[in-house]
């Protein structure tokens, strides 16, 4: 029986792999079934069978696999890649959660992105070795452990989405200041799951607040200084990339979108206007805190407030945000203190929050201003 | 594919259990009893608390046996279940349907090597 199956096969384990299959089979089935007429003719058909499925099982796993090494060609600046209908399926993928989340980024940076793991390993601060061996082990796992190529069940999507999505974000987030252009990365990420998932509100509304915050990308720092928003020269923002930004927003909204991406991304859109609509934007935050629970957005939404009602307003929101040794709950205190006039408590909270910064930029920004408050 | 889920349930949930009314025992071990009964599992057990545990190395050919496991834990191994299914997510939504999970333990799924 193994003649014949290595003869049709011509791969002996494989054969020999398939016979035991079928001997299983015949264990499982012939005490429940009865035997067949012609015992070894069924036992070779359903060898034969297993071994096409397993070659098919392998064959499939090792192309999936090897997606993961494929990386989109560089010349190819649109969205169509070389593997367009399974792009979606490759970052749930690479983005699920049985993966750390390091390996997750990783993994997207490669598969999608197509960036090396050189510039991977640049970009996160991290020798190439260690990013290799990440990678290597990500995908070790996917292959041993069975983590599905497939976009996920109903019930499962809006979860595993969120996942996807905070991925994406968080490579947009590391592109400050790196050698590799990670925030361009995370936005042609975004650009590509809103063509992959057009009905989906929340990945328009992620693309569309990666645009609008790229947008202000080089107004941000002038001469090596911060420039907050309203300081800060509008004709340096890309135009381009806000009205694209706000079409997304505006795709995101009539499909209903109310999620987080999508607040944060009506944010950032008002803020961009002129003039700025505080009251919107403080109502917008409301909504933002319900749904995330978070202490940042709930600090900012104190400042919206104080813009909004007045500086007093504010400064009592503040104050019930209570988080000593917290960077910008005393930068947002002494913020309000300073503009209230109440200069030495505002240079107290200045410090706190000075001890507290660790870029360069933020330090020089804290200091002008508790030398502003001083005067 | 085939996985084994580790049921780590040890003395603290034999405790919440313990206090449960009678009907709440009940509830939980219909659950376990219908996990048991999905298509796909193989097999599965509860094992005694882990101070009933035996730990053997051999050493120059000489077999140590010493009283307990091999590691001490909070929550030590309490069951386990065999599954055979499609892939990782169909086993971790089993294991995310155990009693334990949500009570303080965990389930570690592994995927077994298949030869």
């Amino acid at each position: 029986m193994i003649a014949a199956l290595v003869g049709y096969l011509g791969d002996f384990d494989l054969a020999e792999e398939a016979a035991q299959d079928a001997f299983a089979a015949a264990a499982e089935r012939w005490p429940r079934d009865g035997a067949p007429a012609s015992p070894r003719a069924w036992l070779v058909t359903t060898a034969r069978n297993r071994a096409i499925d397993r070659i098919r099982r392998d064959r499939t796993l090792a192309a999936k696999l090897r997606m993961l090494d494929s990386p989109k060609s560089a010349e190819d600046d649109s969205v169509e890649s070389t593997f367009p209908d399974e792009r979606l399926e490759l970052i749930f993928t690479c983005c699920h959660p049985a993966l750390a989340l390091e390996a997750q980024v990783a993994l997207t940076l490669r598969a999608l992105g197509g960036l090396s793991t050189e510039e991977i390993a640049r970009a996160f601060l991290v020798p190439a070795s260690t990013m290799k061996r990440r990678l290597s082990r990500a995908k070790r796992k996917i292959r041993d452990a069975g983590i599905p190529f497939a976009v996920p069940a109903e019930h499962l999507l809006p979860e595993r989405l969120a996942a996807v999505l905070a991925v994406v974000y968080l490579i947009f987030n590391a592109g400050y200041g790196g050698r590799v252009d990670l925030a361009a990365e995370a936005i042609w990420l975004g650009r590509a799951l809103a063509e992959l998932m057009p009905d989906e509100p929340e990945v328009h509304g992620l693309y569309a607040l990666m645009l609008l915050n790229d947008a202000r990308r080089d107004a941000r720092i002038e001469e090596g200084e911060l420039v907050l928003l309203a300081d800060q020269d509008r004709s340096r923002w890309d135009a381009g990339e806000t009205a694209r930004g706000r079409e997304a927003l505006e795709h995101a909204l009539a499909l209903g979108g109310r999620g987080p991406y999508v607040i944060q991304a009506a944010i950032a859109s008002v803020h961009m206007a002129e003039p700025r609509d505080w009251r919107q934007i403080a109502a917008l935050y409301d909504e933002l805190v319900r749904l995330t629970d978070s202490y940042v957005v709930a600090l900012n939404r104190a400042i919206a407030v104080g813009e909004a009602d007045g500086i007093e307003a504010g400064l009592a929101l503040v104050d019930q945000l209570d988080r000593a040794g917290y960077q910008y709950f005393h930068s947002t205190r002494a913020d309000f203190l300073r503009r209230l006039g109440r200069a030495d408590e505002a240079r107290v909270e200045y410090e706190r929050a000075l001890a507290l910064t660790h870029t360069e930029y933020e330090r020089r920004f804290l200091q002008r201003r508790a030398a502003e408050a001083s005067r | 594919m085939k996985y084994m889920l580790l049921i780590h349930s040890g003395r603290a949930i034999r405790d919440q259990f313990n206090k449960l009314s009678e009907v709440e025992q009940k509830q939980l071990l219909d659950e376990y009893f219908a996990i048991s009964q999905e298509p796909g599992v193989l097999d599965g057990n509860q094992l005694h608390l882990d101070d009933t545990a035996t730990t053997v190395r051999v050493q120059d050919g000489r077999t140590l046996t010493t009283d307990g496991p091999f590691i001490e834990m909070k929550e030590a191994l309490g069951g386990y279940l065999l599954y055979e299914a499609d892939n990782l997510d169909a086993a971790i939504e089993l294991a995310a349907r155990i009693p334990a999970a949500r009570m303080g333990g965990a389930i570690e799924v592994r995927p077994v090597v298949e030869r």
